[in-house]
């Protein structure tokens, strides 16, 4: 059952995926520095689906998502050792531009963050960033609509983002990631800073965005994988060599993982025994 | 049961008096500390509110069409006023606004979001600060001798370029200071959307940033126009309006200066009347600082 790699760490079970995959991340390694983040990760996105990262602090989940977009390019001493298939693409190529994979490629941070410009021109950032030459207003409002925040803005388009609640923002923010129309979302912790019921709304929300998109959720509340992913993948922390490695334990769909999970670290975890 | 332990509570334990003492040392100590600061604020408002009375009553007299557009009058001569001055001034600010705006925001640029802990920026904001305090009569010496003795002239340029540098500094500083306050959230939005480091800076930290930015342009501008020390050995005066950049050219602080020191009453009043639109001017440009410092949106 437990493979191990060439020099003897624990390697998870791949996850066969049951649908056509959209962004397949193969992680070696990670490093900040010095500091080994993560090392040897398969997590396959699927398309059309939510999938679900949890694990203790510190295991490295965010640190995967944000490889997935390129969006650790931004700190000097990251290094990525491995490869993320993106339609024939490998993102890690030389010859391919982090900004451009951004593009395709939506985030959707921990802590909302519009810009400080009216919710509309918010919305439009993106179109007008990728020079949109249709209808703009369209598609603003279409992006407004499907993350469900339209019915509590379409009177106030011209008044600042910043004026709305923490719930509205986030959902502006997502809908100002899926105006471009990406293939990807990556959501790192998007519910962690909002009240209960902002955050069910979110949750309902990914859920219905699934049919547009392939969703990589980082979660730090167990529920709520339950609740939206359809596949989760949990990572572990390893602190054998003294360090703080994270790295994939296991990964199924979410229903396997939460009601008979094969490792004994997945068990403990999601019964609740570490954080 | 429970209403009978309150009662019990009541009996055995005396409760101290909640009432007001307004004698008590506290509550003294509190008093005499409100009327203090109240006196030292009011106190403190007491030099400007008498400059700019003293200004009004007896320069206010002469504020009319005349003084704003005539030129100075000479000797016993009465009448006259000090357009050309007014307009000299404006024009330095302007030489020196169009030398200082680019080159400080650039450097903000630099500081506050290229390379902020590098080695060039730690110096050049330490520079920066450094010139915020310099003798502004320097920077006239300064471009004395860089300008007016090579071209052999004092000119408007001279004055605006002595005037650009006591700007650059205070443009620098508060622009770096207003961008430094976006934040990173936001700019790692931008990043996350597929901007570029230039669109990043352009679409987002700049507009973000641009009231904090146009207070501190605006407050240099308002300081450089009150400046004379830097205009003396550089745009030097003229009587008359100005016919091109490269010639002495008036200007507001310098007319005050040297009207105020002559024995003829005519010239007097108008060198207070001067004062009264220096004023005037500066805190034109403070208010409309105030203004464009408030956020496009209040919230």
């Amino acid at each position: 059952m437990t493979t191990l790699s060439a020099s003897g760490e624990f390697i998870a079970k791949k996850y066969e995926p049951k649908g056509p995959v959209v962004l397949d991340c193969h992680v070696d390694n990670i490093y900040y520095g010095n500091f080994r983040a993560v090392r040897d990760s398969t997590i396959p996105i699927e398309k059309n689906k939510v999938t679900g990262f949890i694990g203790p602090s510190g295991c490295g989940k965010s640190t995967v998502l944000r490889s997935m977009n390129r969006m650790n390019d931004l700190i000097d001493s990251f290094k990525f050792e491995g490869h993320i298939q993106y339609h024939k693409h490998n993102i890690y190529d030389k010859k391919i531009d982090p900004v451009i994979v951004r593009r395709y490629i939506g985030m959707v941070f921990q802590l909302p963050n519009p810009f400080s410009m009216s919710i509309y021109d918010n919305v439009a950032f993106g179109l007008r960033l990728n020079r949109f030459k249709g209808d703009e207003e369209e598609m603003v409002v279409k992006a407004l609509k499907r993350a469900a925040i339209w019915d509590d803005v379409k009177d106030k388009l011209k008044n600042s983002g910043m004026s709305l609640s923490g719930g509205q923002q986030q959902r502006l923010c997502i809908a100002r990631a899926i105006a471009t129309e990406p293939d990807v979302l990556l959501m790192d912790e998007p519910c962690s800073a909002l009240d209960p019921i902002a955050t069910r709304q979110i949750e309902e929300l990914m859920i219905e965005l699934k049919e547009f998109y392939s969703v990589a959720l980082v979660t730090h509340n167990m529920q709520q994988a339950t609740r939206v992913a359809d596949v989760t993948a949990f990572l572990g922390v390893d602190i054998s060599k003294g360090g703080r490695t994270g790295y994939l334990v296991e990964m199924d769909d979410t229903q396997k993982i939460f009601q008979d999970p094969q490792q004994e670290l997945t068990k403990q975890y999601v019964r609740g025994e570490f954080s | 049961m429970s209403e009978i332990i309150p009662q019990v509570l009541a009996s055995k334990i005396k409760l101290p008096s909640l009432d007001k003492n307004v004698f008590e040392l506290r509550a003294l100590k509190d008093t005499f500390l409100t009327v203090l600061v109240w006196a030292l604020a009011i106190l403190a408002s007491v030099p400007l509110f008498s400059v700019i009375y003293m200004l009004i009553v007896e320069g206010g007299s002469r504020l009319d069409l005349e003084a704003l557009t005539a030129i100075p009058p000479a000797g016993f001569e009465m009448g006259g006023g000090f357009g050309n001055a007014i307009i000299g001034t404006l024009v330095m600010v302007g030489i020196a606004s169009a030398i200082s705006i680019p080159f400080g925001l650039m450097a903000a640029i630099h500081l506050a979001i290229l390379d902020p802990n590098s080695k060039i920026a730690t110096i050049s904001r330490f520079l920066a600060k450094v010139l915020t305090g310099f003798p502004s009569i320097l920077a006239g010496v300064f471009v004395y001798a860089v300008i007016v003795i090579t071209t052999g002239t004092y000119s408007a340029w001279a004055g605006g370029v002595a005037l650009a540098v006591l700007m650059l500094p205070t443009v620098t500083l508060a622009a770096e200071e207003a961008m430094k306050q976006v934040p990173q959230r936001m700019k790692d939005a931008a990043f996350g959307m597929g901007c570029t480091r230039t669109q990043v800076i352009m679409k987002v930290v700049l507009p973000t940033g641009l009231p904090g930015i146009l207070t501190g342009v605006i407050l240099a501008v308002a300081g450089a126009a009150g400046e004379s020390a830097p205009l003396l050995f550089t745009a030097l005066f003229s009587n008359y309006y100005m016919a091109e950049l490269a010639e002495p050219t008036a200007s507001l602080s310098i007319l005050i200066y040297n009207f105020s020191g002559m024995p003829f009453d005519n010239q007097i009043e108008l060198a207070w009347t001067a004062s009264l639109v220096l004023v005037m001017l500066v805190l034109l440009f403070n208010i409309l600082a105030r203004i464009v410092g408030r956020s496009k949106f209040n919230d």
